[in-house]
């Protein structure tokens, strides 16, 4: 269950009205609301100064930013190099079937969020799966799928 | 601890801090670097606490356990140290806490089956072990020694004596001229002559008086690459200490630490350093008592490879998207909010106080002419030690990848060394010929030299000889690839990378990346004419040209080293339809060997096409007509009896 | 750089094509170029913004002793002796293959077949994905939004293949105070095909000044 979420006046709060601050309250918002509403994009526009268009622009080149809810569960496969060349492709392909979702989407339920990542660190262990916080190294279908049933 | 207003209080500090040390007091270093945590090291860190507590040691031989940053030994993760006994267990899991404690802590005795072991022979000490012996940890000296957490750990070792002796016995241009003699150079993948470019800052500020700005790059976006991550997680203040010296040279009085958002624990890190150096007196106000101001602000990525390119992460600390711009102006006439601006890579910058604290000569010691010093690379791939690896600028790859690491495990055989990931070249066991002049990307003035060794275990690892052979150093990472490696596939994975990282404003990269990804598709399916390649060729050329930023300039650079030294890979894949490596799933089939097949039916149960029949206890076939080669079944059969071919 | 006092003024002197041209300090190649009648193809170029460097069809070669770079003309100011080549063969490499590029990606825009078709490139070899396609994403519309006009009613959004032409939540902007700059502007005419997405319904636009 997540926490229920802070107010979004304390997190406006952190910071001085300045446009250099967009995209750290933009980070702050989807790391406590899971994603950016449109009311909060408005209100961080307000507070530091810059027009919608730009809010807008920022919100949507960088891929931390979702604007849409995500998954309760992040299920995160690694698209290094390593975890290429070991079969990280087949892993997320796997889920895409599975799941019934493209990456980089949320399940229609909202249970599951599927990304794919450029490394994370711990290439010994390619192919590498996260979910949530959890690692599962040397992925293979079958580790994953049962690792899915109860993440 | 109350802030420090001079050298000399800081002196009296570390020597205070010596004095309350036991050397005899054991220390468990358990390693959190990123391997580590992913094999669950956080468990085993509670567990040693859980397991020392249970002992009730007397207060005098109560152990400490620190958790560090990477020991650098990534394929035997979790690692864990033992001081002062010396004795390095790997593979270590939570249960094992206990058995350590007892025996290594209590009795004095080492656990043997937690050595490493190699070839028959087991290893006590991480200094006896091959992968550790031959590297040389100037930069990582500290990384899985210290507790990044604690200041006090980072005085011990040495941090902000450099600090010192810039503020109280060197000018700026001193600082700056005895960087430049170093011969210091980038080491996030430009190798731009540091000192050159600090010069450069001072003089147009001197012109234009006003705010000039430092910025560390440790937004590390190439996939396999870790060694920044390291250094920000596991010795935040080598960075710190490395910009206030810099800070200091050129005169900015605010910095700005840009770390890319997947670092959430480098953040922290680097956030809690630099309040404890606020807290000293370490930065801020009046530093050290010197009258020089500096602070220093992390601005965090948001999720964009391309804002590793200086101008592009710039516009990102200053709230916009990520888009390059055109240099010239470079950063260091122009930057932040259109002032001077030093931007260097976190490695550059923690090479500063060694720098500074030895001297420029000590470096040039190191490494070899035009590329001085150590680089740390992150060796992961088809090799059997995976891991971050230091050594001297001008080792031979023969040494990185075969005696520190191990070589390429199992059956296969070495094919090729990827180097400066996606910007990078792919180069082979066996080099054959030098590349043509219009593969190398821009360089700064240095010569070439004329020799190339035979064999790749013989090419020294510096710049220049990286260049020679057609690849580049970048941020250090070094993928090894073996005979199950296709470069047709590798050139693929990359152009696929960049294209979904690309900032879309200049039509070279923007279009062409997908045109050379059609190009790459369509000889993995093995369609194509031999002319496509030149043809590949000229339009990987007219990209290098006309693309805006070095995202797009140094795209090509994985296909045009693999058209050049694999091109019958290429033809391979195009004339005979085949792909040598077995990987190009259009190119291969999917067959179970009917003598291997156990008749489980765990392969038919698991595949999606549902393609695979056969009954109970006999061989199963795959009807290849309806297999997407999805590796289902080759994953899941216990008997290994599914063949690529 | 100080503005010279006028009467004292200097010249560069530089090289395009071999001929001898002049430049005032503070102008690009381009704009050089442009002033000595030499032609060198655009597309996110225009006089009223700021030059954006993206399209980079008006690359050149320059040379300085021995040393030749690919630049953009649009951005670069010239250095004395500087030799500038518009249609080398690695120019022309590039100008051809993002030509041939463009007639894929945004097939439908006959100013982009006719800008081909003058440097020979008449048919494409890429897969056309979208056959109504006429933005370039050259960001003119955007900037003269944003430099001259200063209501910022659109933008770029998301990022590389999937760059395009937005307002917020992609429905007519507010802001928008319908005065048809990004129309003019637009080198292909995919404007004028999506104003109403930027604007809204022009009625709302008729009468009573802005519309809200």
């Amino acid at each position: 269950m997540r926490k229920r979420p802070a107010d979004i006046d304390s997190i406006l709060e952190k910071y001085p009205p300045d446009p250099q601050h967009l995209i750290s309250l933009l980070q702050d918002v989807q790391a406590e609301y899971q994603y950016i509403s449109p009311e909060h994009m408005t209100l961080i526009c307000a507070h530091v100064g810059v027009p919608l268009t730009r809010a807008w622009a920022v919100a949507t080149f960088y891929k931390s930013f979702s604007l849409e809810p995500r998954g309760e569960h992040e299920i995160r496969v690694c698209l290094g190099t390593t975890c290429h060349l070991k079969g990280g492709e087949r892993l997320v392909e796997a889920c895409e079937r599975d799941l019934g979702v493209a990456r980089g989407h949320t399940t229609g339920d909202l249970r599951f969020t599927l990304d794919t990542v450029n490394c994370l660190g711990a290439c010994a262990l390619a192919p590498v799966v996260m979910i949530d916080d959890g690692y599962l190294g040397q992925a293979n279908l079958r580790a994953l799928r049962k690792r899915l049933e109860k993440p | 601890m109350k802030k420090i207003k001079n050298a000399k209080e800081l002196e009296a500090l570390r020597a205070r801090l010596l004095q309350a040390q036991d050397p005899q007091q054991p220390v468990v270093r358990v390693c959190l670097g990123p391997g580590c945590l992913a094999q669950g090291a956080d468990k085993v860190s509670r567990a040693f606490r859980e397991a020392v507590q249970a002992q009730r040691f007397k207060a005098r031989v109560q152990p400490l356990i620190k958790e560090t940053g990477c020991h650098g030994f990534c394929s035997q993760a979790p690692l864990v140290s033992l001081a002062p006994l010396d004795l390095l267990y790997v593979q270590v899991k939570p249960e094992d806490a206990e058995e350590i404690v007892n025996a290594s802590l209590v009795k004095g005795k080492a656990v043997e089956r937690l050595l490493y072991r190699d070839n028959g022979t087991r290893y006590r000490s991480a200094g006896d072990i091959p992968f550790y012996q031959m590297q040389q940890k100037v930069i990582l000296k500290n990384v899985g020694v210290i507790d990044p957490l604690r200041i006090e750990d980072a005085l011990l070792a040495g941090a902000y004596r450099s600090l010192v002796k810039a503020l109280t016995e060197m000018s700026p241009e001193e600082v700056i001229n005895t960087v430049s003699l170093s011969g210091l150079r980038g080491r996030g993948g430009g190798g731009f002559p540091t000192g050159r470019k600090w010069r450069r800052a001072r003089d147009y500020t001197l012109e234009n008086p006003g705010p000039v700005f430092l910025v560390g790059n440790g937004d590390e976006g190439d996939p396999g690459a870790f060694m920044d991550r390291a250094i920000m997680e596991g010795d935040p203040h080598a960075v710190l200490e490395g910009m206030i010296i810099g800070a200091y040279a050129i005169g900015a009085h605010q910095g700005y630490i840009y770390v890319r958002n997947e670092y959430p624990i480098a953040v922290r890190h680097l956030s809690i350093a630099i309040e404890q150096a606020r807290a000293l007196g370490l930065l801020g106000r009046n530093i050290l008592g010197s009258g020089f101001d500096f602070d220093l602000q992390i601005s965090r990525g948001a999720g964009a490879f391309v804002c590793g390119e200086e101008t592009a992460l710039l516009a990102s600390i200053e709230g916009r998207v990520g888009e390059p711009l055109t240099r010239p102006p470079y950063p260091a006439q122009q930057g932040l909010w259109n002032r001077p601006t030093i931007i260097n890579n976190v490695e550059t910058w923690a090479n500063v106080p060694h720098i500074i604290g030895q001297g420029a000569k000590w470096y040039t010691d190191l490494g070899v002419p035009h590329s001085t010093g150590t680089k740390i690379f992150s060796l992961v791939g088809k090799v059997k030690n995976t891991g971050l690896v230091e050594v001297p600028m001008g080792t031979t790859l023969g040494t990185i990848v075969e005696q520190i690491g191990g070589g390429v495990p199992g059956q296969k055989k070495f094919k090729a060394v990827q180097t400066g990931g996606p910007s990078g070249g792919i180069i082979p066991y066996e080099l054959k010929e030098l590349p043509p002049e219009e593969m190398r990307p821009a360089r700064f003035g240095l010569r070439p030299r004329g020799f190339l060794p035979s064999e790749l275990k013989d090419l020294p690892v510096d710049f220049d000889s990286l260049l020679q052979a057609g690849s580049i150093m970048g941020s250090g990472g070094m993928i090894v690839m073996d005979n199950r490696d296709c470069v047709v596939d590798v050139g693929r994975y990359f152009l696929r990378f960049l294209q979904e990282e690309s900032c879309g404003k200049c039509l070279p990269c923007r279009l062409g990346l997908q045109g050379m990804l059609e190009f790459l598709d369509r000889f993995s399916r093995g369609q194509g004419e031999p002319e496509d390649i030149d043809e590949l060729q000229s339009l990987a050329q007219a990209v290098v040209d006309g693309a805006l930023c070095g995202l797009g300039g140094t795209a090509p650079n994985p296909v045009l080293t693999s058209i050049r030294y694999f091109r019958d890979e290429f033809l391979a894949h195009i004339m005979d339809h085949k792909c040598p490596a077995g990987v190009c799933r259009d190119l291969i089939h999917y067959r179970i060997d009917p003598e291997a097949c156990n008749g489980c039916r765990l392969c038919a149960r698991s595949c999606p096409q549902g393609c695979i029949s056969g009954r109970n206890k006999k061989p199963h076939t795959i009807d290849s007509t309806a297999c997407i080669r999805c590796g289902a079944c080759l994953d899941v059969c216990p008997v290994d009896a599914v063949r690529v071919a | 750089m100080n503005a010279p006092l006028i009467g004292e003024q200097e010249w560069i002197d530089f090289a395009i094509d071999g001929r001898a041209v002049k430049a005032r300090p503070g102008w690009t190649i381009l704009e050089t170029a442009r002033e000595n009648h030499i032609h060198i193809p655009t597309l996110c170029y225009h006089p009223a913004v700021k030059p954006w460097g993206g399209c980079r069809l008006c690359v050149v070669e320059a040379k300085y002793g021995r040393r030749g770079k690919v630049m953009v003309s649009c951005l670069n100011p010239p250095i004395p002796e500087l030799e500038v080549f518009t249609h080398s063969e690695r120019v022309k490499n590039v100008r051809r293959w993002v030509l041939e590029m463009l007639l894929a990606s945004c097939p439908a825009s006959p100013d982009i077949r006719k800008l081909a078709a003058e440097y020979g490139v008449t048919a494409t070899r890429f897969p056309i994905r979208d056959p109504e396609e006429k933005c370039i994403r050259c960001g003119l519309c955007v900037a003269v939004c944003t430099e001259v006009v200063g209501v910022q009613a659109l933008t770029f959004g998301s990022r590389g293949v999937t760059k395009q032409l937005d307002t917020p939540y992609r429905v007519p902007n507010n802001d928008c105070v319908a005065c048809g700059c990004c129309a003019t502007i637009c080198p292909t005419g995919a404007m004028l095909d999506r104003i109403d997405q930027v604007r809204g319904d022009i009625s709302r636009r008729t009468g009573h000044g802005y519309a809200h």
